[in-house]
């Protein structure tokens, strides 16, 4: 079992969704967060005086699947969040000790 | 039948100058959400405050004293006959007509009370000028100190100069509705606190860089200048002073137009100028002028015609954006930009009078603008400085960083948030 972490660009997030739940995903979680990778901050003008923005505003995704299924969710994120541009995020990907399903008890593969 | 025409002469006349007065009143409230617009949140409740006390301390004053002082000097005079008093008074029925048979052209047409009424609200936009730009770092009660002589003499001082037939009145100086007695006398009021007051903490980098610091609430500052947009109407329609005849019918009308269209002018002008400078549309910008253009046809309203007003108007809304700019490379910090509104473009409003009205002369508008600004600048200065060595005008800087909302009012505007920056 894996764990994929996926920081993307917030208005690709229902295309994400759409692609994960298409290739069988069936949950996942979204926290929205903030940070910087390459693209850094950027600036704004307000009244012809600069500000910056350290911290971009980006949707973090969580999704738990089966081995075999790694590749191709991570292919789905990828095809879905990519515009090309810097800034569209990162995916990482952790081996899940342990699943458990909290209403029926399952665990392993059957609880993902 | 002659005397009922003069009676409803009279009352349409007091009734139209009655609710232009509380046209111009509204702009408190449009002034007030400018204003809490353009603060950050930890500061709202403040500058509320602050806007509520400095209208209620305007009519105070200006009835104690400020209306004496402006409408009961010598022709062409500098000082008032009287300091104090009561010189509010309503001409009787009998007064009236027999002023109307004696000279038709010259009498009693409108109520007394009815001009106090016009006037005080007068006083107190040009107080409200001053809030904004000291906001976020000032002392309440310092700053409502300052209201009080601001109301009280400085303002009616210079106003008797001009509206009350002083000698700038005498010297041929023309301000229609205020762009000098209002709005220069509030730009050199702020100038003067800012000067003494310093910037807010973060606007300015020690390597000469401008730090911006965002407003809060950008729909609150929209509607504040739609408030104050519709305000000036009463602003400079009521400064015709009459409605009754169809010449004084047309004259207003042609008033509304072309302060109307002064202000669409200045909006667009400001709008396209941020744009190009900055290469974003800035709304704060665009508000700041809207209210350029309504500054700057505020000293003639009446001869331009609707393409001459567009023009003044648009000049306005092109001047405040880079005032914006200069002021903050000299460090000066306005966060709403009332300085270069109401002061920067309030002189060229009163330049822009020789432009159309004929019996305009520069060297009478020159005269005007420098004593208005000599007269009120070096009088705020010398109250703000007084203030400043006796009971400071500063709020501390962990205050400034907590918000001035806590330290001076004890309560936040949105308690349900955090409020710290």
């Amino acid at each position: 079992m894996k764990m994929i972490t996926a920081v993307i660009k917030p208005f690709k997030l229902d295309d994400v969704r759409e692609a994960l739940a298409n290739i069988g995903v069936q949950g996942l979680t979204v926290t929205e967060v903030k940070g910087f990778g390459r693209q850094k901050g950027h600036t704004e003008l307000y009244r012809g005086a600069e500000y910056v923005v350290d911290f971009l505003p980006k949707v973090k995704v969580e999704v738990a699947v089966v081995d075999a299924m790694s590749d191709s969710a991570v292919e789905a994120i990828v095809n879905a969040a990519q515009t090309g541009k810097i800034g569209d995020g990162k995916i990482f990907i952790t081996a899940i000790q342990e699943v458990i399903r909290i209403r029926t008890g399952e665990t392993g593969d059957d609880a993902v | 039948m002659e005397s009922d025409i003069i009676h409803i002469k009279y009352a349409l006349d007091t009734f139209y100058f009655l609710v232009c007065g509380a046209l111009v009143m509204w702009m408190a409230a449009g002034f007030t959400m400018l204003e809490a617009g353009l603060v950050r949140a930890k500061n709202t409740t403040e500058i509320l405050t602050k806007n509520v006390a400095l209208y209620a301390v305007s009519c105070v004053m200006y009835l104690i004293m400020g209306y004496t002082i402006m409408y009961g000097g010598t022709e062409g005079g500098i000082l008032p006959d009287s300091w104090f008093g009561n010189t509010i008074a309503n001409a009787s029925p009998d007064e009236v007509l027999a002023g109307a048979l004696a000279d038709p052209d010259d009498y009693s047409y409108y109520s007394g009370a009815s001009d106090f009424f016009f006037q005080v609200v007068f006083v107190a936009t040009a107080m409200s000028i001053v809030s904004g730009a000291v906001a976020e770092r000032m002392k309440l009660w310092a700053f409502l100190a300052f209201a009080v002589v601001m109301t009280g003499v400085i303002y009616p001082l210079q106003g008797m100069w001009k509206w009350g037939g002083g000698f700038l009145d005498a010297a041929g100086f023309l301000d229609f509705a205020g762009s000098g007695v209002v709005h220069l006398c509030g730009g050199a009021a702020a100038l003067a606190g800012v000067l003494l007051l310093g910037s807010r903490k973060g606007k300015y980098g020690a390597d000469g860089s401008v730090h911006a610091i965002p407003g809060a609430n950008m729909p609150l500052a929209a509607l504040g200048m739609f408030v104050l947009w519709v305000g000036w109407f009463g602003f400079n329609g009521g400064s015709e002073l009459k409605v009754s005849d169809i010449g004084e019918a047309n004259a207003v009308a042609n008033i509304f137009v072309n302060t109307n269209a002064a202000a669409a002018a200045g909006l667009l002008t400001a709008l396209i100028a941020a744009r190009l400078l900055f290469g974003k549309a800035d709304l704060t910008m665009a508000i700041n002028g809207a209210l350029a253009g309504l500054v700057a046809i505020t000293a003639e309203p009446l001869t331009p015609s609707p393409m001459w007003a567009t023009l003044i108007g648009a000049i306005g809304g092109v001047l405040v954006v880079f005032s914006v700019i200069t002021l903050d490379k000299l460090r000066i910090d306005d966060p709403v930009g009332a300085i270069s509104v109401h002061g920067v473009v309030g002189v060229w409003g009163l330049m822009a009078v020789c432009l159309t009205n004929g019996e305009a002369t520069l060297s009478a508008q020159l005269l005007g603008t420098s004593v208005i600004f000599a007269w009120v600048f070096g009088a705020s200065l010398a109250v703000w400085l007084i203030l400043k060595v006796t009971v400071g005008i500063r709020v501390s800087e962990e205050d400034e960083y907590q918000g001035v909302d806590m330290s001076e009012c004890g309560m936040e505007a949105y308690p349900e948030f955090a409020s710290v920056k």
